[in-house]
């Protein structure tokens, strides 16, 4: 008989699913960065001077600053003038009706399985389809006009809403407030947008789904949304990305403003490419994430299941600037093989009574490690903040590494701060007990996994927590032992 | 052939021998009893039966409904019809009682070609279960085994007992630990569960459990071997002389 290790071993092994390449004419900016690149994204996309500008001096910015080294990840220098920062499809303009779009890129995201119509499985949620760097399809934008929910890729609200764009972009995550958010101010080619307006209930899940297909490529996609008073908007992400001997950047900066009693839940299932059981390729997900609950008691929620990207350098944030607003950071990350996470959340405290909660769960299998690294702050005139804050890991086999970082930061008196933190390991018990009662030995390994994982996989929107249930349990192929 | 047919077994954990030529036969319908003093190997027998993986298997073999138990992964024995009630039930935090046992019940349905169990009719075995085992309602949402008592761990394996059908049974020590009501709450729900295609390998270390479940033989086991088998009055000779003759015989 054989053991749990040989099992798994002989189980097939299958493949990153989202790995194959569409075949597509696109149009590559040669490798490189200077004044003139970015002069050259900004006249492509017929951005106005004031836009250019930006961009240009965050590219100064960036020029002095450096890489941060601080995070629990290793990797090679990254030569940043072998960068191709500008690859689109090729086409006269963007498609009128999602009718005309490349029928290639159309099979792209069938394969994806969520196919570009307003229709069947996508119902309930209207989706910004990002391919490489541009935005290619929007679905449901109509009826979310009616509501006057502005929804559309961030190169349309340049054009069509500049004063809303002008008026927040920056504003949460400046150009300057680190080295890969101002490289992303630089350079960054599209990415969604969303505006809410007071007191409107957003009757849909709004997603984006970001797909890198050129090589020698980074992806640099920017999203703003902004919830205006009392209003309330669920948007999801999702990525992937060819399967890739090179390793390719992925530097993303999303902001979030929520007004007075407004809320935005963010969710994301990041299954970028990993690299390969060696540990050769995959994404370098280097991302500035990070919300401002600007208004009276305004609430900003993330939830994220990592499970791709051979290095996830990641930090979803919330600014608790109005009284009693709330901030909820719910994490699932999970490294196998040898990917590399550090990943975590900042909760600042600045009004009044308000509050935080950090549930985090990081899953370490093969010879990956995985860290948590998480900051509450609490400043002086946050009177009766609170916070509680989970930090919860788990090993699979003996190889793999996690590491819980939490800093602590208290002003204020009257504040509550409380942190857990447990790590087990993955049991021989509990797996021959699922088994002994007929369940195949993968799917004991999900099912310990995803109870491990309930209490944030709960907070994903209905429609994509199975998907995200699945993943998991992909993802740990081949990781007992 | 009997239902299931061990020979000549041998089982080294780390190198020592625990089980040292084992021979049993059950029948379809038979209840069997295997007793013995600590250490005497009755709950690696168990666990080796089940296909845990610590253990092994140095010579014998076992054929379970025709088939070469021992070249099975432990899901295809319970597919087979093969369930161990353990002594120690783990918890598997975040997973509700409910769902484990719709995952476990439509897996061995899966195994077997057979449909899944629809939700509802589930549901409705789920509760007539429960209140045959004398296990609340409320212990079937928790997390699995979570917070249970003891006594509330053993019936919850009764309970999967009744849900997964077996045809053959083991319980290992499901009697240690249980106050005397919660004893006969057990064997009651038990003896509900026999059939005459139904078999149960009960191993005790204690008589008392077969005052409530009688077995139609009893085995005796001691180092690693049975040394001697005979019908239920055999479990009150060795509550009367204890364990201290055969050890003698063995030695």
């Amino acid at each position: 008989m054989s053991t749990a290790v040989e099992t798994v071993k002989q189980i097939t092994e299958r493949e990153y699913q989202w790995g194959f390449v569409t075949p597509v004419e696109e149009e590559t900016v040669p490798p490189g960065l200077d004044e003139e690149v970015i002069r050259l994204i900004s006249r492509k996309k017929g951005e106005p001077e004031w836009l250019t500008e930006w961009r240009l001096e965050a590219f100064r910015r960036w020029k002095t600053m450096e890489e941060p080294r601080w995070a629990r990840v290793h990797y090679p220098p990254i030569d940043y003038q072998a960068i191709s920062y500008f690859a689109a499809p090729k086409q006269k303009e963007r498609p009128k009706s999602l009718d005309e779009i490349d029928p290639e890129i159309r099979r792209t995201y069938e394969k994806l399985g969520i196919p570009i119509r307003e229709q069947e499985i996508l119902a309930g949620v209207a989706v910004d389809y990002v391919f490489d760097s541009v935005s290619v399809a929007t679905t449901f934008k109509k009826k979310l006009e009616e509501l006057g929910i502005i929804f559309c890729s961030i190169s349309e609200a340049v054009r069509d809403h500049p004063e809303l764009v002008r008026k927040y972009l920056g504003s949460v995550v400046p150009p300057g407030d680190n080295f890969f958010a101002a490289l992303n101010s630089a350079v960054f080619s599209d990415g969604s947008f969303v505006y809410v307006p007071p007191g409107v209930r957003c009757p849909m899940e709004l997603s984006t789904y970001f797909r890198i297909n050129a090589a020698g490529t980074g992806q640099f996609e920017r999203t703003l949304i902004i919830a205006d008073r009392g209003s309330y908007v669920s948007y999801l992400e999702g990525c992937t990305a060819p399967m890739r001997d090179e390793n390719q950047l992925h530097a993303a900066v999303v902001e979030l403003i929520a007004l007075d009693e407004a809320e935005i839940k963010y969710s994301t299932v990041q299954n970028w490419y990993p690299g390969d059981r060696e540990g050769k390729g995959g994404i370098y997900n280097f991302v500035t994430k990070r919300g401002l609950c600007k208004g009276y008691r305004s609430k900003i929620s993330w939830t994220q299941v990592e499970t791709g990207s051979a290095i996830t350098w990641k930090y979803p944030s919330c600014i608790l600037q109005g009284d009693e607003s709330v901030g909820e950071f719910y994490s699932v990350a999970l490294t196998n093989n040898f990917q590399q996470a550090d990943t975590g959340t900042k909760m600042v405290h600045i009004g009044r009574r308000t509050r935080s909660r950090i549930v985090s769960k990081g899953i370490a299998a093969g010879r990956s490690q995985n860290t948590y690294r998480g900051l509450v702050r609490i400043l002086r005139g946050a009177e009766g903040a609170r916070n509680h804050t989970q930090c919860d890991s788990l090993l699979i086999g003996d190889r793999c590494g996690a590491h819980t970082v939490p800093y602590i930061e208290v002003k204020n008196r009257s504040a509550r701060v409380e942190h857990e933190a447990t790590t087990s390991k993955l049991s021989e018990e509990q797996l021959f007990y699922c088994r002994a009662r007929g369940l195949p030995l993968e799917d004991a390994v999900a099912l310990v996994v995803n109870g491990f994982c309930r209490e944030v996989m709960e907070e994903l929107p209905m429609e994509f927590a199975v998907e995200a249930r699945k993943l998991l349990g992909i993802s740990l192929e081949g990781s007992v032992g | 052939m009997a239902m299931l047919d061990i020979e000549g077994l041998h089982v080294a954990v780390g190198g020592k021998e625990i089980i040292r030529g084992l021979d049993l036969a059950v029948e379809a319908g038979e209840v069997h009893a295997i007793m013995g003093p600590n250490g005497s190997g009755k709950s690696t027998l168990a666990h080796v039966l089940a296909g845990r993986e610590d253990y092994e298997v140095t010579a014998g073999r076992v054929r379970f409904l025709g088939q070469d138990l021992l070249e099975l992964e432990p899901e295809e024995r319970a597919a087979l019809g093969l369930f161990l009630a353990m002594q120690y039930p783990v918890e598997i935090p975040g997973v509700s009682n409910t769902y484990f046992l719709r995952q476990a019940v439509n897996a061995l349905r899966k195994a077997r070609g057979e449909p899944e169990m629809k939700p509802a009719e589930f549901m409705k075995r789920l509760r007539e279960a429960a209140r045959q085992v004398g296990i609340r309602e409320e212990l079937l949402r928790r997390d699995l085994n979570a917070g249970f008592s003891g006594g509330e761990k053993k019936r919850n394996e009764i309970l999967q007992l009744a849900m997964l059908e077996p045809k053959l049974a083991i319980l290992d020590e499901t009697d240690s630990g249980l106050d005397i009501d919660a004893l006969k709450a057990v064997a009651a729900a038990v003896n509900a569960l026999r059939t005459p295609e139904r078999a149960f390998l009960l191993i005790t270390h204690y008589q008392r459990l077969l005052n409530f479940i009688v077995p139609d033989r009893v085995h005796v086991m001691v180092d690693g071997r049975i040394v001697r088998s005979g019908g239920k009055d055999l479990a009150l000779e060795l509550e009367e002389r204890g364990y201290e003759p055969f050890l003698q015989e063995a030695a």
